[in-house]
């Protein structure tokens, strides 16, 4: 097994707050982009994306509370129901946070395959209260769950880029 | 990475066993009591102006591009346009003229007949902010809200027909549910025969159905649909939507009847709300007979 951490040579600084907290807006922002149509249903989740790469590498930081707030905070921003975003982002934190150690042993392309099924049930989880409440299920939902998954190696590689270039600026 | 990480031995609060456990009973709880009441619009709102500027951010690009393209556009296009506008302009002019009288004789024969007067509603002229965020939802939001005056319940509409409905207002936002979202009800009638039902959304596709009509009901395909003004919230004569498709199967007690709204329901950026709400308190008592169950009434009213 390639173990990602050891081959690294590179030791990677602590990460700022801020840089969480922009990360993290960022993908707000990106999720509120005026999607239509097929777009729309291919748009991955990007702020449940940046939560779980928080989530398994800051696991001490960022953690179910806080993806909670920010699930809160998404449901506002598209005027679903209060907690539905909360409570999926709550479960897709503890996951995160559970499999932190396991995850970070693996490299990319294994992780992808166990992020995928985090990000399913969460996926699972938001469309369950949807079909609960509104009694009727739009299948190509599920599509987002793939999109997001196929997003993580992206985003974990930009990350790991961003926070190394920090040590090579001083 | 984990070089990074302080350690830390005592102390890291609950574990995350118990935090999700927490978190998740807090999320039923308070999808619970914003699916069944209405106690949490305030909070909404409140957060809403956290998120905004986010929203208005995301918006950005795209409003650049409409106003960059809006000042680059050729003379000659612009002619064009104003030579069509100009055109249709003066054939509505005359139809105006020809409806004002009969407008002053339908008021004449109504108080001939000793019945209520049509209700008059002032237009206020709004333009979508972003279209359907949520893949679930048929949902628009308008650049208006509480602070110009919009109230949940007003119709919104095109210059074709209904469009939706508003459901929920922010300080400067309100959420527009379009008449093809699942479920939503709108009061109609036929116009060719006066015949009333109500169109109900089909949910994912841009449909509409009547539901509950019986296999001989006098309706065929290509009759419009108006609003009949029945529910006291969407004014009546309005057109919603046309018939597209009918399947009488002896099997079933009811007809399949497909519409189509005439609205344009997903491709405006500009909507027109109306404000006749002030009005609307006095209607219940004049037809109490003709009042049908409403699938999901979200709007407040009255």
């Amino acid at each position: 097994m390639n173990s990602g951490d050891h081959s690294q040579a590179v030791i990677m600084r602590p990460v700022s707050n801020l840089f969480i907290a922009s990360s993290m807006i960022g993908a707000l922002l990106l999720n509120a982009l005026p999607w239509e149509g097929v777009w729309l249903t291919l748009r991955p989740d990007f702020v449940a994306v940046v939560l779980l790469y928080w989530c398994t590498h800051k696991p001490l930081r960022v953690g179910v509370g806080l993806a909670w707030a920010i699930g809160i905070l998404a449901d506002v921003n598209d005027a679903s129901l209060f907690g539905q975003h909360g409570l999926s982002y709550t479960v897709l934190a503890f996951g995160g946070v559970v499999l932190s150690r396991r995850l970070r042993m693996f490299d990319l392309r294994e992780q992808t395959t166990q992020v995928f099924l985090i990000l399913l049930l969460t996926y699972l989880i938001y469309a369950m209260v949807h079909w609960q409440v509104n009694g009727h299920m739009t299948w190509g939902y599920f599509l987002g769950c793939l999109t997001s998954t196929l997003l993580w190696i992206p985003i974990s590689a930009l990350f790991k880029s961003m926070r190394q270039m920090r040590v090579d600026r001083e | 990475m984990d070089s990074t990480q302080t350690f830390q031995v005592f102390n890291r609060g609950p574990t995350p066993a118990a935090r999700l456990v927490f978190f998740t009973v807090l999320s039923l709880l308070l999808m619970f009591v914003d699916a069944k009441y209405r106690y949490l619009e305030s909070t909404r709102s409140a957060l809403s102006v956290l998120v905004s500027p986010v929203q208005r951010l995301a918006t950005l690009p795209g409003d650049v591009w409409r106003e960059a393209s809006d000042f680059l556009v050729r003379q000659e296009t612009l002619l064009d346009e104003n030579r069509a506008l100009h055109r249709q302009h003066e054939k509505d002019a005359s139809k105006l003229v020809q409806w004002q009288s009969l407008q002053l004789e339908n008021q004449q024969l109504r108080n001939l007949m000793d019945m209520q007067k049509r209700n008059q509603f002032t237009v206020q002229f709004v333009k979508i902010a972003y279209a359907e965020r949520d893949i679930f939802r048929r949902k628009v939001l308008i650049n208006k809200g509480s602070t110009d005056n919009i109230q949940a319940g007003q119709v919104v509409m095109d210059d074709k027909g209904i469009v939706g409905q508003i459901t929920r207002v922010y300080p400067w936002l309100s959420e527009v549910t379009l008449i093809t979202e699942k479920d939503h009800a709108v009061p109609v009638q036929v116009q060719r025969s006066g015949l009333r039902s109500v169109a109900f959304g089909a949910g994912d596709t841009s449909q509409l159905s009547l539901r509950y009509m019986p296999v001989s009901a006098d309706i065929l395909k290509g009759d419009v649909l108006v609003t009949s003004g029945i529910d006291g919230i969407y004014p009546a004569g309005i057109p919603v939507a046309q018939v597209e498709k009918i399947e009488r199967d002896a099997a079933y007690p009811f007809a399949r009847i497909v519409c189509l709204p005439l609205g344009g329901v997903d491709k405006h950026r500009f909507l027109m709300v109306l404000s006749s709400l002030p009005k609307l308190p006095e209607r219940p008592p004049e037809e109490p007979v003709n009042a049908k169950p409403k699938g999901k009434k979200t709007g407040g009213h009255g």
